[in-house]
């Protein structure tokens, strides 16, 4: 199958008056049409800077420093800014985290959206904008949208402007979704209504997506493959199975174990000691090391390589090196849920 | 074990908006917190169960109702009065947001240190700055960011301040309002945890609010359900999740992600009809211990 995008070694980094922070580093993945690739890891790996890197929405102060992005085959690493505007929204659009910041409280739901299609066809007949407004806000899930059309998103729920927010995205068919911690700002019972939106939105219009989120229970629902990052790499990507039932990689065993739901019945929840390590100079070995239980001496001396388990399953740990001993997961299998 | 710490007694409040307009935040809700547990309070957010932690903590003034504490009306103002050392030492909160629940222009020292000098108490490690130390240790962090501002720091150490700062009145009743859910997976189990430990080995009674109900069913040892303003069922922990009873709770419980993609895929939801919500039920005994708000004819 074709990739939709491929990244290839990327690089960013941010300058701050402490130094250059090392947001994501070296990070490469393809994404499939009409797939669900999760990116899940803790504040401040560098899981936002990538999906802002893939549109090429960094910060000022930001740049790619290294890499390739290839969407469609076409390499946009270079692209500047007026031809990236021809991209956004029709190739790939963004979910921002926070729903409320991300819409115009001036501005009626109904023009916010229709403001996005006029964007890529600024010569569309009214009546037709409007229909397709209509039906974009079906789509998402907003009932009676004639009469909502004209609502401010103050009238909205935290759920409802999440809902317009994806109308926003979804307004010029794009092929890639990158949706930022989309339920993060919500409530559980809302949360799972979002994920199964974004799950029939990708099945309706085969839409591919990247989810990004901190919190593995989430992902479960609506991802068909996931990739853990940890101090702006990736250190593990597979099919969901295989992340779930399969983990190999000590970062993902610790985020697994702190999750309340596998640890019916024990006393203390297990957790990954001490904090992540700061990217301004990250360590030159495995910077997961000191936090890491079943640290190798190797760890301290050299960055792991990402170590093939599957043809769709990698993951970057000395712990799969034919050298190392050998150390039975402490989770995973279908017998821990 | 047994003895009733906090007695909330059909408590209500309203949110004035305007002359017409006012929102029934809080609905004739009872419940009681025995000395020594760790009660839950879920709900969606708007459900009121904010407003019911500020009414105890004497933030809001309740419309209607009484909160007893040990014993007194605290709604009470003359009884408040009287009682007042008492019950502002030994009541203490923990905001969600701890970004803005801590005064940025002061260090770290000086947050915990404030409410042991605002009711003058001596403190027992010899200085004000050995009690930061010490209560910074206590919540796993060292004396290095003794001298640090909240700016200086993470949100999961911001929010172990504003614990330490809590927890240095050493507290009977610790009201903690969503205190995790800004905060990562990782660093949830660690405050979590240490929760844990001081309601085990200090016996801190909690009143824990949260919408996260996987961490709810981890940590307390009864569970109340609030939806607009009412408080739909009240149960212990293991008794409510393994056996829900109002369509409410068990859609909330339904919602909860569990992670492993196979079943969670196939899991069927259910989903709460707000329109049968019925305001108007009787909080009803279904078994010992057990409270469900009902119709009272379909008994």
């Amino acid at each position: 199958m074709e990739a939709l995008l491929k990244i290839e070694n990327l690089s960013v980094g941010i300058k701050s008056p402490a130094g250059k922070v090392q947001a994501v580093r070296d990070v490469s993945f393809e994404l499939h049409p009409g797939e669900v690739l999760a990116i899940v890891g803790e504040s401040g790996c560098g899981k936002s800077m990538l999906c802002k890197a893939i549109m090429k929405l960094l910060p000022k102060s930001g740049k790619i420093e290294g890499g390739r992005i290839l969407a469609n085959g076409i390499d946009i690493t270079n692209y500047s800014e007026k031809d990236m505007r021809k991209l956004r929204g029709k190739l790939f659009s963004f979910v921002f985290q926070d729903p409320m910041s991300a819409l115009n409280p001036t501005i009626p739901i109904g023009q916010q959206i229709a403001e996005a299609i006029l964007v890529h066809e600024p010569k569309l007949p009214k009546e037709q904008v409007y229909n397709r407004v209509i039906s974009l806000m079906e789509l998402v899930g907003i009932r009676q949208p004639h009469e909502r059309y004209k609502l401010y998103p103050y009238n909205f729920s935290g759920g409802m402007r999440q809902r317009s927010v994806m109308a926003i995205a979804l307004a010029s068919n794009p092929k890639i979704l990158l949706a930022d911690e989309p339920t993060t700002a919500l409530d559980v019972t809302i949360q799972a209504q979002i994920l199964d939106l974004l799950k029939e939105i990708q099945v309706k219009l085969g839409t591919a997506t990247i989810l990004v989120s901190h919190d593995l229970g989430v992902v479960a629902r609506c991802a068909d493959r996931v990739a853990i990052m940890y101090a702006g790499k990736i250190v593990e990507i597979g099919t969901a199975e295989e992340i779930y039932y399969d983990p190999r990689h000590p970062y993902t065993w610790g985020l697994m174990q702190s999750l309340p739901a596998l640890n019916k019945g024990r006393d203390e929840l297990k957790t990954i000691p001490g904090m992540p390590p700061s990217l301004v100079n990250p360590p030159a070995h495995d910077a997961f090391a000191y936090r890491n239980e079943y640290a190798l001496e190797m760890d301290y001396h050299q960055q792991p390589p990402m170590f093939q388990i599957t043809d769709t399953h990698y993951a970057a740990t000395w712990l799969l090196d034919p050298r190392a001993p050998k150390v039975a997961p402490p989770i995973g299998g279908k017998a821990n849920v | 074990m047994s003895e009733i710490l906090l007695d909330v007694q059909h408590l209500s409040h309203m949110f004035r908006l305007s002359k017409h307009a006012a929102i029934q935040a809080v609905d004739d809700v009872s419940f009681q917190i025995k000395k020594g547990e760790i009660f839950g309070l879920v709900g969606e957010s708007g459900s009121g169960k904010s407003t019911v932690a500020r009414c105890i903590m004497n933030v809001f003034k309740p419309t209607a109702g009484k909160i007893l504490y040990h014993g007194i009306n605290v709604c009470d103002p003359k009884e408040f009065r009287r009682n007042h050392k008492m019950l502002e030492a030994t009541r203490q909160i923990i905001f969600q947001d701890s970004a803005s629940s801590l005064n940025r222009r002061m260090t770290v020292a000086d947050i915990i240190a404030e409410p042991m000098q605002i009711h003058r108490i001596k403190p027992p490690r010899g200085s004000y700055r050995a009690e930061g130390a010490f209560q910074l240790y206590y919540v796993g962090m060292d004396d290095s960011y003794l001298d640090k501002y909240p700016a200086e720091l993470s949100g999961g150490q911001r929010q172990r301040v504003a614990i330490a700062r809590a927890l240095s009145m050493e507290p009977e009743l610790l009201v903690a309002d969503e205190p995790v859910a800004s905060l990562d997976v990782s660093i949830q189990a660690q405050i979590i945890n240490l929760f844990k430990h001081c309601n085990r080995d200090h016996g801190h009674t909690i009143l824990f609010i949260a919408h996260d109900l996987s961490m709810v069913e981890y940590l307390c040892d009864r569970v109340g359900v609030m939806y607009r303003g009412k408080l739909v069922e009240l149960a212990p922990t293991g008794e409510l999740y393994a056996n829900p009873q109002h369509p409410y709770t068990r859609a909330l419980l339904s919602a909860i992600p569990i992670p492993d993609p196979i079943a969670e895929r196939n899991r069927p939801k259910t989903e709460f009809d707000e329109l049968s919500f019925d305001k108007d039920g009787v909080f009803t005994e279904m078994a010992p211990g057990h409270f469900v708000l009902r119709k009272e004819n379909n008994r």
